[in-house]
């Protein structure tokens, strides 16, 4: 298999890589080393470390950052701009609709089992509509590449994508320790989501709110993997950091215990999933939310972002609709494609799937982190027969895709620069406007071959850089 | 500021206070054993000053035998203790972590180095250590990040909760040190002002790093009276019951000053009524009065604050 190099045609350095070329082969090795070495020293220092679930070992771990960023010049960012914000207004139709009449479902486009049996449908909100109509507010898409204008849709994070602390941190650190890059290069900067992020949250501020809304964002806690994270663009939006704890319902509103008493609390970032929101409406066991949230939810006194139920529009059989919601809501031919995905429950997909098992990648619908999953082509007969029972026992738990050819980009390892495979997580905000910075955070698998790029699995970071014209 | 924010503050700042308590103890109690003295031997010297810190039942049912190794265990390592050096800089360093963008970098740096440098000397054969130097460690480090706090913090509610943590904590550590002196281990009256009285007296003033500020103050030689009166109502004195006192005041008057007239004050009442009563004693008052008295009334009237400071600016008006 070939793989499209973001950087070399050939022996050819591509435009945007030029400047970026003549830095690496003028770069000493020692100082090489000695740059990494102080990466990693800033990212301890900040505290960017995650913890990786039931593997024990280091509890503050660093995730691999890569010094060598990744590069899109002007108009290919505008290209994918344009797709990223099309798929984001059409998923946002989609869940406004499917808790609303359902008209794609009465349309016939999409299987109502799909919407009505999913484990995200949040039957606790139909009929209610979030302020502006908007239900998932920030939108992590994950793309990959694999020629040069030929760009898929991995998938689609609607409920509270993360990483946007490294997009944020990676380019801090990349502008601390070469200065001189970023002068000789004309990159658009980044720096701005945290105050877009927050402008987005006051712009879906309940009508009852009459003053300027109080956001907060709201945590499981500290010792949640991506604690850092919520604290950090907790600080950079300043806006308080909540637990469950600090919040209570009174009355129709929401208030958080503050040293001056009550203050009530307008919009609500949440970073902890659906089911731990409101023990009184979800898990009566929950420790994490706030008794009585969902009763004010509904009654327009206070918005939480994502909405409760966002999830159902972001799930990976409802994924293969997402190209027909476009046209459905929109009247628009989608800009961004879909990878072609087998739905194992479908008899003629199941045969298919099950003959070419070896070629193909298998997920399951509800998985993420790259964990429960098989990319064929890198794995043992042994690994494929054991997966192979996996889908028989639940065919329904499965799709398949075929296994792209993911871009590499070129990355520092031990011996020197050489071509990994990279991903792109760009982050949507959608309020009265919809907006997007112009970056993301490009994840690249580190082991030679590899082409799982989650943090969990062996992957690292780096900073992508958007060049303006 | 969040509640929890604050409160966080509050016990961080109180806690590395006690650490700093309980490495001062370990050097108290030190000291006093290398002195050739009672009839009874050291034991009851560690126990009394166990029972300072509220801890001797949980070292008598855990180490039973009162040795050197295992008194150094239990105040400075033994997690099992909560007022132990360990236990406090964990605490304190877990309330910090919780509210990290409330601390400058310096801050955060100084107060997880301290906690990292411990977990290191943890790991150190105990043999290899000695009490003089842990006690220097901790007081280093608790220094560092009390340096730290000064010198980068914002002047805004979250400053005046660190330093009201610190101050309550220091005004009861100091009066307790003084109870375990007074009562329990020279409980008999015909010691007072004997070569024995003066010594235990020096080990306190050393213990609490007043040994020459305490010569730089009264000259001559030490007596109860004058050491009381230092420890006590000398307002030079950095860890006198009223310098700690009159500290917590004033940080309650900068959080009542900023958060205006609809904010209850009951904790900066209940403070400022018990220093007008402190400054209207002197010394000749609170010995007739009986010392043990003066303090037992003194530590009930810092508990009954910090209650107040819980009640007014801690739960979050619910």
């Amino acid at each position: 298999m070939s793989y499209y190099n973001e950087m070399y045609e050939g022996s050819r350095v591509r435009e945007p890589y030029a400047r970026l070329s003549q830095w690496v082969e003028t770069m000493p090795a020692d100082f090489r080393q000695m740059k990494q070495a102080e990466a990693e020293a800033l990212f301890r220092r900040i505290g960017i470390t995650f913890a990786v679930y039931g593997e024990g070992g280091d509890p503050d771990r660093l995730i691999p950052f890569d010094m060598m960023p990744r590069v899109f010049e002007q108009a290919e960012w505008r290209r994918l701009e344009r797709g990223i914000k099309q798929r984001a207004r059409a998923l946002n139709a989609f869940l406004r609709d499917v808790y609303g009449r359902a008209e794609i479902v009465r349309a016939g486009r999409i299987p109502a089992r799909l919407v009505y049996q999913n484990e995200a449908y949040e039957k606790a909100v139909v009929g209610v509509v979030p302020p502006r109509g908007v239900y998932s507010h920030i939108i992590g898409i994950d793309l990959v590449r694999t020629a040069k204008d030929q760009f898929y849709v991995l998938e689609d994070n609607c409920r509270t994508p993360s990483g946007v602390s490294y997009m944020l941190e990676n380019r801090e650190i990349m502008m601390r320790m070469f200065p001189g890059l970023f002068r000789g290069n004309r990159i658009e900067p980044v720096d701005q989501y945290p105050d877009l992020l927050r402008r987005t949250l006051e712009s879906v501020a309940p009508a009852k709110c009459q003053d300027r809304p109080t956001c907060v964002i709201l945590t499981p806690g500290h010792f949640n993997s991506a604690y850092y994270e919520h604290s950090f663009l907790a600080n950079l939006m300043g806006v308080e950091l909540v637990e469950g704890a600090d919040l209570f319902v009174d009355g129709e509103f929401v208030f958080m215990r503050t040293t001056q008493g009550p203050k009530r609390v307008d919009v609500i970032y949440r970073r902890i999933d659906d089911p731990f929101l409101d023990p009184l409406c979800f898990r009566p066991d929950s420790m994490l939310g706030v008794p009585g949230l969902m009763d004010v939810y509904r009654s327009g006194g206070v918005s939480i972002c994502s909405a409760p139920g966002a999830g159902v529009a972001d799930d990976k059989a409802i994924y293969t609709f997402v190209p027909e919601m476009v046209r459905f809501y929109l009247g628009e031919e989608p800009l961004l494609q879909n990878v072609q995905t087998w739905t194992l429950w479908k008899d003629d997909d199941y045969r298919y799937v099950m003959e070419n098992l070896p070629d193909l990648v298998v997920k399951e619908v509800h998985g993420s982190g790259g964990y429960g999953m098989l990319v064929g082509p890198k794995s043992t007969r042994e690994e494929i027969e054991a997966f192979r029972a996996k889908i028989e026992a639940n065919p329904g738990n499965y799709i398949a895709q075929p296994t792209l050819a993911l871009s590499t980009c070129p990355t520092f390892v031990a011996e020197g620069l050489a071509p990994r495979h990279v991903d792109l997580r760009p982050y949507c905000l959608c309020g009265d406007r919809i907006e997007l910075v112009p970056g993301g955070l490009t994840r690249v698998a580190l082991r030679e071959g590899s082409l799982v790029v989650n943090s969990s699995q062996g992957g690292g970071v780096k900073d992508t850089w958007v060049l303006s014209e | 500021m969040l509640s929890r924010t604050a409160a966080n503050l509050f016990w961080m700042g109180r806690h590395l206070e006690r650490a700093d308590t309980a490495a001062r103890l370990l050097d108290v109690g030190q000291r006093i054993t290398l002195l050739p003295n009672t009839a009874s031997g050291y034991q009851n010297e560690w126990n009394s000053l166990l029972q300072a810190s509220g801890t001797a039942t949980l070292f008598a049912k855990k180490y039973g035998e009162v040795s050197q190794e295992n008194i150094e265990e239990f105040i400075f390592f033994d997690r099992q203790n909560p007022s132990s050096v360990l236990s406090c800089i964990e605490k304190a360093r877990e309330a910090g972590r919780i509210v990290r963008t409330a601390l400058t970098s310096q801050v955060w740096d100084a107060l997880n180095v301290t906690y990292q440098d411990l977990r290191k000397l943890e790991k150190t054969p105990r043999g290899k250590l000695d009490t003089a130097s842990l006690t220097d460690f901790t007081t280093s480090h608790t220094s560092t990040v009390r340096g730290a706090i000064n010198a980068t913090q914002l002047r805004n509610d979250g400053w005046h909760f660190m330093n009201l943590g610190y101050g309550l904590e220091r005004a009861d550590a100091t009066a307790r040190l003084l109870d375990v002196k007074y009562y329990v281990l020279l409980p008999r009256i015909e010691f007072v002002g004997s070569g024995l009285d003066t010594y235990q007296w020096q080990v306190i003033l050393r213990a609490l790093s007043a040994h020459r500020a305490y010569h730089w103050a009264y000259g001559g030689d030490i007596t109860a009276g004058r050491v009381a009166d230092f420890l006590i109502l000398n307002g030079e004195s950095p860890r006198s019951l009223i310098t700690s006192l009159y500290e917590a005041v004033w940080n309650l008057e900068g959080i009542a000053k900023r958060y205006g007239e609809t904010v209850p004050t009951t904790a900066r009442d209940k403070a400022r009524e018990v220093l007008g009563r402190l400054q209207a004693h002197d010394i000749d008052m609170i010995f007739d009065e009986g010392l043990h008295e003066f303090l037992t009334w003194f530590i009930g009237e810092i508990g009954t604050i910090s209650t107040l400071v819980h009640e007014d600016y801690l739960l979050g008006g619910s």
